[in-house]
């Protein structure tokens, strides 16, 4: 999956986890700040996509510091699970 | 109205000591009680240290004499609840006696055994396993087993719910409605809290160090403690007049997050302004603070900021116990508020175990040996999930 | 007290048997469904994106508190002047349910967080920016005389100047909300901070569960 698809794909499944109603996957900027202004998401939110990482990605992190870097916008995510994939072929 | 509530007695179980003495004791040999999950069933059970207590259930029911169904929280909560009573002295039948109890997981503990029997083979559950599955009914049956009859309530507000009963205890005594109230908490631990606390990723699976730079978390641990709280009639009637009384107390909300404290600990701030006004006193009257200090991120800094602002340079000794007794939830506010009182009986500040490092955001650092000092005030803090905040302050009551 | 300190119930909204009543008038019903508690909501406010995350037991604090604070004042007052005493019987057993059910696939933080019940009275605060004091009883059914002893002590030490109180269950999909706003001025319905009063609004909707077909 090249990037662009990762980005898509992981919009729907932002919105879905974290049960964001009523906002469309094209009204999220793939470089738009997740946390505080952006989407708004707080703390526990950031743990539902930990938790999605692990169950889609098999990606494990083990704290939610990790979390803060990864977790800045859809684009960083991208780059994190593409990065994680290429480590495990 | 202005009447005091005295506390005229004291009873605890905890991972640090099953009876008031041995976790005097353990306080002051700087002991804790986290360790390896040996009770507890679970599949964290190498990875995350917890603090039980050492009894088992067959211990406790035999003790107790109560049947093998009984869930660990009601056990916990009667061996407690009879200390205190015995420790007062008073002969509860001769007044208007309440009893208040707080727990956050209720009967859980049960719960989860009937369900594995039940998930394995569905004839197989044992439903005595789970009538006592809620909170209210564990209160029942220690107050059954007490025999208190004139008000009995649950409190159920998070970490918060046991200084909540105290203080609900003491406004029931000074309206004239009670005149002996028996008020705290209870929690045991269950897969369910800490299955939750992993999730939430606050759980260290190191010893805790709260208020420390490099904290990572929290251990949870279970216990019960109770106060007798009394009115200046029962107190006046005593063989010896109770020295120690509760002064002050306030609840207020943080309206930040269901979990989180806000950065500067807002309702951290309304609960310790509110106590001390409601006590009369100023800031620099506190002579230590039982911290709520769970050793979290996001609570130390909270609580640290709102003790900042709200002492502004008249810091009192702090202390985390729970770096003793791990997190007992439901119980931590009823199991801090005994060692509060024993502070001010033994004129004792305990340590916080562990601090190495000063965090760099609060100018002030726990207290990290036993210290002996007379003390007049003592605060004890308690916050919880949903943003419950509460402070109580004990004072020795001179004349 | 003195007469100006007379409390009063000057709102009240109950949610059960398929019907949501604001001071005594049915203002919506609904078939029973899953979704009654987003439909209604959006109905009737939609304002707030975090609604769609709560447990069922914070949806219905979040609809029932909105009714009960439309059109009035409570802005007026400050942030820690007003309380929230609530109760029920089930704690926040359904919450509890539906995480133990995410355990089996991966145990979710979100569902977590709601494991009790005084979340809803978090939540409340939040969304009205409320810092008052907080209670949660547990007790088997509602308890008049219990809230109006409670919530009659935080008015008389002046620790409040209004509160919200009532009852908020829910189990299986059944939902049974009794709220009251209880406050130091007329009421226009007259209606005396009593727990008489306070049983009668109870009492409302307990008979009507076949009205829908």
């Amino acid at each position: 999956m090249d990037k662009q698809e990762l980005m898509q794909r992981l919009k729907d499944e932002i919105i879905k986890q974290l049960k964001l109603e009523g906002t469309k996957p094209e009204s999220i900027g793939d470089h738009d700040p997740l946390f505080v202004e952006g989407l708004g998401l707080d703390s526990i939110d950031a743990l539902e996509l930990i938790v999605l990482l692990q169950q889609e990605y098999k990606i494990k992190l083990n704290n939610a510091e990790q979390g803060q870097e990864v977790f800045r916008s859809v684009s960083t995510m991208a780059d994190f699970i593409l990065e994680h994939q290429a480590k495990q072929v | 109205m202005s009447q005091k509530v005295y506390i005229a007695g004291v009873g605890i179980i905890s991972a640090i000591g099953n009876n008031v003495g041995e976790n005097l004791a353990s306080l002051k040999d700087t002991k804790a009680g986290m360790q390896n999950m040996e009770r507890l069933q679970s599949v964290h059970k190498d990875k995350l240290p917890v603090a039980e207590v050492s009894l088992s259930n067959e211990d406790l029911c035999s003790e107790l004499k109560l049947p093998n169904h009984i869930s660990r929280s009601a056990l916990l909560s009667t061996v407690a609840a009879k200390e205190a009573i015995s420790n007062s002295g008073i002969n509860i039948h001769k007044w208007r006696t309440g009893f208040i109890s707080a727990t956050s997981v209720g009967g859980m503990d049960k719960t989860e055994d009937f369900f594995t029997e039940f998930m394995a083979d569905h004839p197989n559950g044992d439903l005595k396993n789970v009538v006592n599955h809620e909170c209210g009914a564990v209160t029942e049956i220690t107050a059954d087993h007490l025999g208190i009859r004139d008000f009995v309530t649950t409190v159920s507000t998070a970490c918060s719910s046991s200084a909540n009963s105290i203080f609900l205890a003491a406004r029931l005594i000074r309206q004239g409605f009670l005149d002996v109230v028996v008020a705290g908490g209870t929690d045991s631990l269950t897969k369910f809290t800490l299955n939750g606390f992993n999730t939430l990723m606050i759980l260290d699976s190191q010893y805790c160090q709260p208020f420390d730079e490099n904290r990572r978390g929290l251990n949870l641990g279970e216990g019960a403690g109770y106060l007798v709280l009394v009115s200046e009639k029962v107190a006046e009637g005593m063989n010896q007049k109770p020295e120690i009384a509760l002064s002050g107390w306030c609840n207020a909300n943080d309206a930040h997050h269901q979990t989180a404290s806000s950065p500067d600990g807002t309702g951290n701030f309304l609960a310790m302004k509110g106590a001390l006004k409601k006590a009369g006193l100023k800031p620099a009257d506190i002579d230590y603070i039982n911290l709520h200090g769970t050793g979290t991120n996001n609570n130390d800094i909270a609580e640290g900021t709102a003790i900042k602002n709200l002492f502004e340079g008249n810091y009192p000794p702090v202390s985390s116990t729970k770096s003793f007794t791990g997190h007992t939830l439901g119980a931590s506010g009823a199991i801090e508020a005994v060692y509060s009182v024993l502070a001010i009986r033994e004129g004792l500040i305990f340590p916080n175990l562990r601090f190495e490092t000063q965090m760099k955001e609060i100018p002030f650092a726990p207290v990290t040996e036993l210290q002996h000092k007379t003390l007049k005030n003592v605060m004890s803090n308690s916050f919880g999930f949903g943003g419950n905040c509460s402070s109580l302050i004990f004072s020795k009551v001179i004349g | 007290m003195s007469p100006e300190d007379q409390l009063n119930i000057t709102k009240s909204v109950i949610i059960r048997n398929n019907s949501i009543y604001v001071d005594g008038n049915i203002i919506y019903e609904y078939f029973k469904n899953d979704n009654f508690l987003n439909d209604s909501y959006e109905s009737l406010d939609n304002n707030y994106p975090k609604f769609y995350k709560m447990d069922v037991l914070g949806k219905l604090g979040m609809l029932a508190t909105h009714l009960l604070l439309k059109d009035s004042d409570i802005e007026n007052h400050l942030p820690s002047d007003v309380g929230i005493v609530l109760s029920n019987s089930n704690s926040s057993l359904d919450a509890d349910i539906r995480y133990f059910d995410s355990v089996k696939s991966f145990p979710s933080p979100a569902l977590f967080v709601y494991t009790l019940p005084n979340i809803v009275t978090g939540e409340i605060s939040i969304r009205y920016k409320l810092k008052g004091e907080n209670a949660f009883f547990i007790s088997q059914q509602f308890d008049a005389d219990w809230l109006h002893f409670y919530i009659s002590h935080l008015f008389q030490n002046n620790k409040i100047n209004a509160c919200i109180g009532g009852w908020i269950e829910s189990i299986n999909s059944d939902h049974d909300v009794c709220l009251f706003l209880t406050e130091r001025k007329e009421s226009k319905n007259g209606i005396n901070f009593t727990a008489e009063n306070l049983n009668n609004i109870n009492s409302l909707g307990d008979d009507v569960s076949n009205i829908l077909p």
